[in-house]
């Protein structure tokens, strides 16, 4: 168990470096006056300082030169101050939001993470309660339906079902709006007499007792929850089932009936737990990739997220913030792979005693 | 008494066990692909989505015959003026009228109409989903075959050599595999737009550049599993050589898993084609291709309820394609499944 912990922790340097190999590989697609032009703010109009730019941050070295510069920065001589350097959270100054790229991050992060905290519930439970009432109704009519569900909802992309949903709830019914919050509330919201504890608006708004704007909030997740549910389920219910199935075969399920006891328990008791397994990975990766940015389904329905602003930079070609994005990620997605990966450890005897 | 004495003679043997004939297409199949095969040709879901895939396949060749093309680009929409609300469907067709198409006496009508309205700039919407056909089949083929190639060579190279430089290669592959696929094409996508030009090429170079590693893992563990085999043993006795052991022994008895697993991502590719074209890069506005198209509704929330076609009949035609090629994956997922063999 210790030597798989420390094995798997050794992989997170490596990932690390790969990533920000990687990163650093799509931005060497550009010439280096183009990468001049990304990372200075104020991009000289004489074309004959340029050569003398690109000398000075060394754009015309190697590439492992660039690279180590690209990740620690340079030392002004003059001033004593560091330049750049992504190790040390400098990601740089995005033009399209007209903020540094980790204050952008800052900013768009919260909404996310609000998104993820009341998406995870209606996402993961209901995904795995489909596919246990599939699993155990099988070739029912239960499992039939589920079924059918499953291919439409793979079949559905996130954008048009989400068009829908805004042309039904929002267009039609006004129900539930875009966006994070109403335009009334979002000035309460940033004046000085309501407190930012936790930056997540519902948990704010409760802890502030203004209960109007706890509901308006949550009135505005309504759509992106269920989108990301309704894209999720397919895939949840698909492993769940299988994996049930495979469960409720095992001769200690037989065991299990053949001494008598009700149904109920044999399936949640029994069965269920051992059929999980599967299951924690997928949902593991699922939130995570909440975590990352819905991209598609931010930008549908305007939620202002780091996902929906990924997208804005990629289409604004404000290439510097596309990568402090991905850094970003990469980073969540490698630890976040890490921990579920010794939960599942934790969960699995097989690999806690081998 | 009668008694049926043991004779040397066989017939009774025979008439008990019928022997079953074995067609060309088996032998060359084999056994196994050929249940697979004949599993598919019995199930109403694949045989629902072989329709649907074949009635894209007619729209896509027979494109100019049904909206013939205005321009000289045929994948640009004709627009019909400059007006930015998009118009309903059944409004006359003013400008940049496409010729009469042969079917056009069937209807009655003098004039062209845009028969599933406009969109925002006058785009008519009908053309841009009979021509944006070709583009999902185009985007959705290019890329999963261009995956499916580089995934198999990657992973067959990978399983050949084994050892370190496995280790190596396949710590590549989970390097590449940490971005959501998504956002790591949108990225990719977003800075070679600017270099390649707006087209469909940088979208499909970031598709395939983040697509190919699922294939190149599912290759190489089949390699290995199929490495392990007698007859690859026997093969290494005889001395047959490495590389010819690689391309006519192992290969052949590997691929077709991963073939399958192909045949079910088009879907998926088609999907995230369209999806990066909803967000906005890759292809020219006006460009017919269906994401491009859904995007024109980002605009019009607000209004979703009158001018619901704009999203309703491209979204329609999109989510048919990709139901087809699910449907046959779901079909092929079943028939492979180890606890259905022997139950065609």
């Amino acid at each position: 168990m210790i030597n798989y912990i420390i094995r798997r922790l050794l992989l997170v340097p490596l990932l690390l470096f790969g990533v920000t190999v990687l990163i650093f590989g799509m931005l060497s697609f550009l010439q280096p006056v183009e990468r001049l032009a990304l990372y200075m703010r104020d991009f000289p109009k004489n074309e004959k300082a340029i050569p003398a730019l690109i000398a000075k941050y060394d754009l015309d070295k190697p590439i492992y030169v660039q690279y180590w510069n690209w990740l620690v920065g340079k030392v002004n001589n003059e001033t004593g101050a560091r330049e750049g350097g992504i190790l040390f959270g400098n990601f740089g100054y995005s033009r399209s939001a007209s903020q540094p790229v980790v204050e952008l991050i800052q900013r768009r992060f919260p909404a996310t993470l609000e998104l993820t905290i009341w998406a995870v519930a209606p996402v993961v439970l209901v995904g795995i309660w489909l596919g246990v009432q599939a699993a155990v109704h099988h070739n029912g009519f239960i499992d039939q339906a589920a079924r059918i569900f499953s291919i439409v909802g793979t079949s559905f992309p996130t954008f048009v079902f989400g068009l829908l949903m805004l042309m039904i709830f929002y267009a039609n019914l006004q129900w539930f709006p875009p966006g994070r919050l109403s335009d009334e509330f979002s000035k309460i919201v940033e004046s000085a007499a309501f407190h930012r504890y936790t930056t997540l608006i519902t948990f704010d708004a409760l802890l502030n007792g203004r209960f109007d704007i706890f509901l308006d909030a949550l009135r505005h997740l309504v759509m992106p929850i269920l989108t990301l549910s309704y894209i999720n389920w397919a895939t949840f219910l698909r492993v769940t089932r299988g994996s049930m199935l495979e469960t409720l075969r095992m001769e200690y399920v037989t065991t299990a009936r053949a001494k008598g006891l009700p149904e109920r328990d044999v399936i949640y008791k029994h069965a269920q737990p051992n059929a999980m397994l599967p299951v924690v990975t997928l949902a593991g990766f699922s939130v995570v990739g909440l975590l990352a940015g819905a991209v598609i389904t931010e930008t549908v329905f305007n939620y202002p997220g780091i996902g929906s602003a990924a997208v804005r930079a990629a289409t604004s070609l404000d290439v510097v913030a596309m990568l402090g994005f991905a850094l970003f990620d990469g980073f969540i997605l490698i630890v976040a792979a890490l921990v579920v990966d010794i939960l599942y450890a934790l969960v699995d005897p097989r690999v806690r005693l081998s | 008494m009668a008694q049926t004495v043991p004779s040397g003679d066989n017939t009774l043997l025979r008439d008990a066990i019928p022997v079953r004939k074995i067609g060309r297409v088996e032998r060359f199949l084999g056994p196994e692909n050929y249940r697979i095969v004949q599993g598919l040709m019995k199930t109403p879901a694949s045989i629902a989505g072989f329709s649907l895939v074949l009635f894209f396949v007619l729209i896509a060749i027979f494109a100019p015959l049904i909206v013939p093309p205005v321009s000289k680009d045929p994948y640009s929409i004709p627009r019909d003026g400059f007006k930015s609300d998009p118009q309903p469907m059944g409004t006359e067709w003013k400008r940049n009228e496409p010729d009469k198409p042969f079917w056009f006496a069937i209807t009655g009508q003098e004039k062209w109409t845009h028969i599933f309205g406009t969109s925002e700039g006058q785009y008519d919407i009908f053309y841009g989903i009979i021509w944006g056909t070709r583009t999902a089949f185009y985007a959705g083929l290019i890329v999963t075959i261009s995956t499916l190639l580089l995934g198999i060579v990657y992973g067959s190279v990978a399983a050949y050599y084994g050892g370190w430089v496995d280790m190596i290669m396949m710590r590549i592959v989970d390097v590449l595999s940490i971005l959501p696929g998504v956002l790591a094409a949108l990225i990719l996508a977003a800075i070679l737009t600017p270099l390649i030009g707006k087209s469909t090429v940088p979208v499909m170079v970031a598709l395939i550049a983040f697509g190919w590693m699922g294939y190149s893992r599912f290759i190489r563990a089949d390699i290995l599993s199929v490495r392990e085999r007698d007859y690859i043993l026997a093969a290494r006795v005889v001395g047959v050589q490495d590389s010819r052991i690689l391309f006519q022994h192992i290969l052949p008895n590997a691929i077709f898993p991963t073939l399958i697993l192909a045949s079910m991502a088009i879907g998926d590719v088609v999907l995230s084609f369209a999806g990066l074209s909803f967000l906005g890069v890759g292809v020219e506005i006006g460009y017919a291709d269906w994401g491009q198209l859904l995007s024109f509704a980002r605009n019009w929330i607000t209004s979703l309820n009158t001018y619901w076609y704009i999203i309703a009949w491209p979204g329609f035609f999109l989510v048919l394609f990709v139901m087809g090629w699910n449907l046959i994956g779901d079909a092929l997922r079943d028939v492979l499944d180890p606890r259905m063999r022997g139950k065609t």
